[in-house]
């Protein structure tokens, strides 16, 4: 079988936030279809590099390309238009906004989005309209899921959620990989994480220390802990 | 009789009141939805306000356009001047501490006054009332001059289509969502920066309109606006900053206090509203409508 192309490369990326220098050099590639994981402590730079891709951190230099177009010159907004979707590690659900115009704001960029109806039956809980943090997490995906992106930057889906609803985002989670999408995960959760994804990077200080597939998983246990610290 | 005070007296007050609450409503809103999306406080606001009307009048003296295409076109074209405005100068300096966007509007509401009080000097100009609304009806507790009745009910429609637009429009979702979080509803795609220049318009617009409803009512004057400025600024604040819904009710609330005021106590009506804004910022720092920090 071959490879499939890859969607999203990362060439040695560096980010500042004002004086501050966040990334030193990160280098990734996303294959279509695939779930990564970027692995690492607090503050190592993970929530920056979607920042960064996603083109939220404006002081970066090295190349991003997605689909062979470079996303570093390319305006803030049209960053989406070019298929990426984005959930911040907050949520981001605009509390002026009724949960159904929370749904509906992003602007849908590519077909082959989920319909409503669609995303109702993925997320029967929507319907109810409460604003749990559950909820919330749900609602900030799904309102994504609309927009009919490629490639979704999903920044810490479990954090500060009940057992039970972690559960339902790594269910989630793979569901949508076996529709195809291709998604760039950064979790604290090491458990969820290798249950969800396929590849992984392990980051320190704003760098890549390594990469490795799931299968290698338990041959890198005493790097992993000792990096994390798990 | 009310209180000792003959209705009429009492009537024609609170007619009064009503009327210049109409504006300080539509200034106000404009206001607050440029400072909710911009963080922009406009002191140009009350100049737009000047424009709309000297528009509406260079139109019937120069080309002779009557009221009603007037209506539309005079905030057009101060909403298009906005928006010009916007572009060219304003959008820079977003980057910056927001006194800069003060005082750089701030001095162009000097720079344009200026300008027309050199053309036209400060004495005023007269517009008329639109042939089909002279004349007035008697109500049985008053008279009521048609004009301002138009004022009135213009100012309530319009007041209600600008909060429609912003409550129950796909536009005015992004226009909410953008002033929460713009960075984000720009990640998501949406061209914020098209929607910061489109929504200044709009807030230009709105008080062009007001001027322009305004002309047949006062003397078309360079001045007109920057005497309406500061009440309407406390209006802002007894509300509360950024709040749509707070600047109509107090608009029209403040409006019927000052005219009130003129028939129980006159010589208070012209500090009534910065008394209350006082009292209120006392209690509620936030503006009544406002959302504590």
């Amino acid at each position: 079988m071959p490879e499939p192309a890859t969607l999203l490369s990362v060439r040695d990326l560096n980010a500042w936030y004002g004086e501050s220098h966040a990334l030193h050099g990160v280098t990734l590639d996303i294959r279509e279809g695939e779930t990564v994981t970027l692995l690492g402590r607090n503050g190592v730079g993970k929530t920056t590099t979607l920042r960064a891709i996603m083109g939220l951190v404006r002081k970066r230099t090295g190349e991003i390309s997605f689909q062979g177009k470079d996303l570093m010159r390319m305006p803030l907004h049209l960053t989406a238009r070019a298929g990426i979707g984005y959930v911040p590690e907050e949520r981001g659900i605009f509390a002026t906004l009724t949960v159904d115009e929370n749904l509906i704001l992003p602007p849908v960029v590519a077909q082959g989005g989920m319909s409503v109806e669609e995303i109702f039956e993925l997320f029967p809980n929507l319907k109810s309209r409460r604003n749990s943090p559950g909820e919330q997490q749900m609602l900030a995906i799904a309102r994504i899921l609309r927009t009919g992106v490629k490639v979704i930057l999903l920044d810490e889906p479990t954090e500060g959620l009940a057992p039970v609803i972690v559960q339902r985002i790594g269910e989630l989670l793979v569901e949508l990989k076996t529709r195809g999408m291709t998604i760039l995960l950064v979790e604290q959760n090491f458990r969820f994480a290798s249950k969800v994804a396929d590849r992984f990077y392990l980051m320190e200080h704003g760098k890549v220390l390594s990469q490795f597939a799931v299968g290698e998983l338990e041959s890198r246990m005493n790097e992993l802990h000792e990096v994390l610290g798990v | 009789m009310i209180f000792g005070i003959p209705i009429q007296a009492f009537a024609g007050q609170l007619l009064v009141g009503l009327i210049n609450g109409s504006f300080y409503a539509l200034l106000s809103l404009g206001l607050a939805i440029i400072f909710g999306l911009l963080r922009v406080i406009n002191f140009a606001h009350g100049a737009q306000y000047m424009l709309g009307a000297f528009t509406g009048y260079l139109l019937l003296a120069a080309l002779g356009i009557g009221y009603w295409p007037a209506l539309i076109l005079a905030p057009l074209i101060v909403g298009l001047f906005g928006i010009v405005v916007e572009r060219l100068a304003l959008s820079r300096l977003y980057e910056v501490d927001a006194l800069y966007g003060l005082l750089f509007t701030f001095g162009l509401a000097l720079v344009i006054e200026g300008v027309f009080r050199y053309y036209f000097g400060v004495s005023g100009n007269p517009y008329p009332v639109p042939s089909q609304l002279t004349g007035a009806t008697n109500l049985g507790f008053m008279v009521l001059p048609i004009y301002r009745g138009w004022v009135v009910i213009a100012s309530l429609i319009i007041c209600l289509a600008t909060w429609l637009l912003i409550e129950k429009t796909k536009f005015g979702s992004y226009l909410r969502a953008a002033t929460e979080n713009p960075k984000l509803v720009q990640a998501f795609g949406v061209n914020v920066p098209m929607l910061l220049t489109l929504t200044y318009g709009l807030g230009a617009g709105l008080a062009g309109l007001a001027g322009m409803l305004a002309a047949p009512v006062y003397q078309v004057s360079p001045l007109m606006g920057s005497n309406l400025i500061i009440v309407v600024f406390a209006v802002v604040v007894v509300g509360g900053m950024g709040s749509i819904l707070g600047a109509i009710i107090t608009g029209y609330m403040l409006g019927l206090a000052e005219g009130l005021t003129k028939v129980f106590y006159p010589e208070a009506s012209n500090i009534v509203i910065f008394v209350i804004m006082a009292i209120v910022l006392l209690f509620r720092p936030a503006g009544l409508f406002g959302k504590d920090a």
